[in-house]
């Protein structure tokens, strides 16, 4: 098992203000807008540098998406940001109609995802977010893992023509990828190549299975990690050749067992190579007040409920 | 009469034969709205708008209209061919299989003077408020033009972004509701008043004209006056009065044509009292 180790930890929010800054100073064409959660999303810095940049909706996220359609209209590249409930669930037919059918190239960047939210309770906390988004033709659904590679993702996108929903959270959690990544949307990064296992993680849950896949290895299990930042496209060559390779697959995600990256990959597998899969998401259910690691242990996010998904699924092989 | 006036009435008719042609020939289709809106539309696209020749969707550098109320696209599609944007033989696929004329307007096909999707109602406006402000930060000195329907008024969306314009002093839109009192299921002040309109708008901050949608030489002095209000730190609401199905003495009055085609007794009926002036598709 290759060796992970952070010095530092951070939100994946901040890494999208860190790069919304720099995508700021690199393309004049980017805009940013908000819907009164400015200091949640951490777009302070942007605004700072680029106030006539930046456009306060107010708390109107259906205006706020039509508003960035509209700018789209004379080459601008609006970032719009809320709490990813309100980015999708509430305007999903804004979404759906002015700027997905219509290809408009919004990106669409919500915050505070899924369980780890923590306290605000289930109204804040989406767990279908990817589901709603992944459906839509044409739309780029992206969740990266850490702070860094939060921010090279915020960086990446304004090079893609199209829309894109871009998630990430809240919690502190650790560094672990390199600051000076290079992104390609829809590539699957190989943390950790394996022979037992394919352990297809995607946001926080990546370095959970690096946690797990630790364990496993105390286990005499050699499990392959594989970061899914990008599920659609979804690098379906990467899931193939390991699952191949592995004969057996975990998937492990903050979100609905029902629609997410899960299913993604059970579609890929099903169609091309039946392959043994066990789930680690959310059973189909909503969330609830509590501290983020307290909320993973319940729900069955964290890394010892992988070590058992993978122990359940490798005597299905 | 001016000139002019007689050119675009005689361009109007076309239009409106056009739009009863597009909807009898598919036998879907919204007449009634299309109908009320003709004169509108053509003043708005053979006077009003500055334009460029051909067709970009960034449109820099030129007037631009968005319809939010997507299902009267007959005369969206009818104005657009007639003003050159494709050739008016396209007309004759509006709502049939592998057309770019679909049911509501979309880029989604390519289909050159259409910049967004819209039919699912109440999202036109915010979409104008973006291209809006976009000319700003261009500094493209141009207008951003919207049709919303007035049983569209009825959806919350518009309420969000008729609270944002004017507290964001944008300036360079003419918003116009298409102010017939009808909507699918019968009069808007039987399904969902809306009560005092222009009180409304006024209160929350633009800056509110009104215009009789069915005389050409009212359109073309209230788009003027309209025009004449932007650019001072609000944005400029027409009320425009129009009547359903305006133009076919049988449409005319009633809810009952929002959505209907007529059949060919009815399509015959309906082109004898409508001259045709540039020629059929």
């Amino acid at each position: 098992m290759k060796k992970y180790t952070y010095t530092d930890k951070k939100d994946t929010r901040s890494g999208f203000g860190a790069g919304l800054l720099e995508v700021g100073r690199k393309n004049d064409n980017v805009v940013a807008l908000c819907a009164d959660l400015v200091g949640s999303l951490k777009m302070n810095d942007f605004i700072k540098e680029f106030p006539e940049r930046f456009f306060q909706i107010g708390i109107a996220e259906a205006n706020m998406m039509g508003i960035a359609a509209g700018l789209t209209i004379g080459g601008k590249i609006p970032y719009t940001g809320t709490f990813a409930n309100f980015s999708t669930g509430r305007v999903y037919d804004q979404i759906r109609q002015s700027i997905a059918y219509s290809n408009k190239n919004v990106k669409i960047c919500a915050s505070h995802a899924g369980l780890t939210l923590g306290e605000d309770g289930a109204t804040h906390q989406i767990l279908e977010d990817i589901g709603l988004m992944k459906m839509l033709p044409g739309m780029t659904v992206i969740n990266p893992c850490d702070y860094n590679q939060t921010k090279a993702a915020t960086i990446a996108i304004a090079d893609h023509d199209g829309p894109v929903y871009l998630r990430f959270g809240r919690p502190v959690v650790p560094i672990f990828t390199d600051a000076d990544q290079k992104f390609e949307i829809g590539k699957a990064w190989m943390v950790n190549e394996g022979a037992d296992v394919s352990i297809f993680a995607t946001g926080h849950l990546v370095w959970e299975a690096i946690q797990a896949g630790e364990q496993l290895a105390e286990l005499g299990i050699d499990a392959e990690i594989i970061n899914i930042h990008t599920i659609k496209p979804l690098d379906e060559e990467a899931v193939l050749k390991s699952a191949a390779k592995t004969r057996c697959v975990v998937t492990a995600e903050e979100h609905n067992r029902l629609g997410g990256l899960g299913d993604s990959i059970a579609q890929v597998l099903a169609k091309n190579n039946p392959t043994p899969q066990e789930y680690v998401a959310v059973n189909d259910s909503f969330g609830e007040s509590g501290t983020p690691a307290q909320l993973m242990e319940k729900y069955g996010l964290n890394a010892a409920n992988i070590v058992a998904a993978v122990q359940r699924v490798i005597k299905r092989k | 009469m001016s000139e002019e006036i007689i050119k675009l009435e005689r361009i109007a008719s076309q239009v409106r034969r056009d739009i009863v042609r597009m909807v009898h020939a598919c036998q879907s289709g919204h007449p009634g709205g299309s109908l009320g809106c003709t004169d509108f539309f053509v003043a708005l696209y053979f006077s009003a708008m500055e334009r460029k020749p051909g067709f970009d969707i960034d449109g820099i550098g030129e007037d631009l209209f968005f319809l939010s109320n997507g299902h009267i696209s007959p005369v969206f599609y009818s104005t657009l061919a007639r003003s050159g944007y494709f050739d008016v033989s396209e007309l004759a696929t509006f709502r049939k299989i592998n057309s770019r004329l679909q049911g509501h307007p979309t880029t989604h096909e390519g289909l050159p003077g259409i910049r967004i999707a819209s039919g699912s109602l109440g999202q036109g406006l915010s979409v104008a408020i973006g291209a809006a402000r976009a000319k700003k930060l261009n500094n493209d000195n141009h207008l951003v033009y919207v049709l919303m329907g007035d049983g569209e008024q009825q959806e919350g969306q518009i309420w969000e972004a008729a609270l944002y314009a004017p507290f964001n002093k944008v300036d360079n839109l003419i918003a116009t509701i298409d102010y017939n009192g009808q909507q699918i299921d019968g009069a808007t002040d039987q399904v969902l008043s809306l009560g005092n309109l222009r009180a409304k708008w006024e209160a929350f901050g633009w800056d509110v004209l009104e215009m009789n949608g069915n005389v050409m030489s009212e359109v073309l002095s209230g788009l003027a006056e309209a025009k004449s209000r932007t650019g001072k730190g609000k944005p400029v609401l027409i009320l425009m009065k129009t009547e359903m199905g305006n133009g076919v003495d049988f449409m005319m009055g009633s809810h009952k044509w929002h959505g209907v085609a007529p059949n060919d007794e009815q399509l015959a009926s309906a082109l004898s009292q409508l001259e045709e002036t540039l020629g059929d598709y």
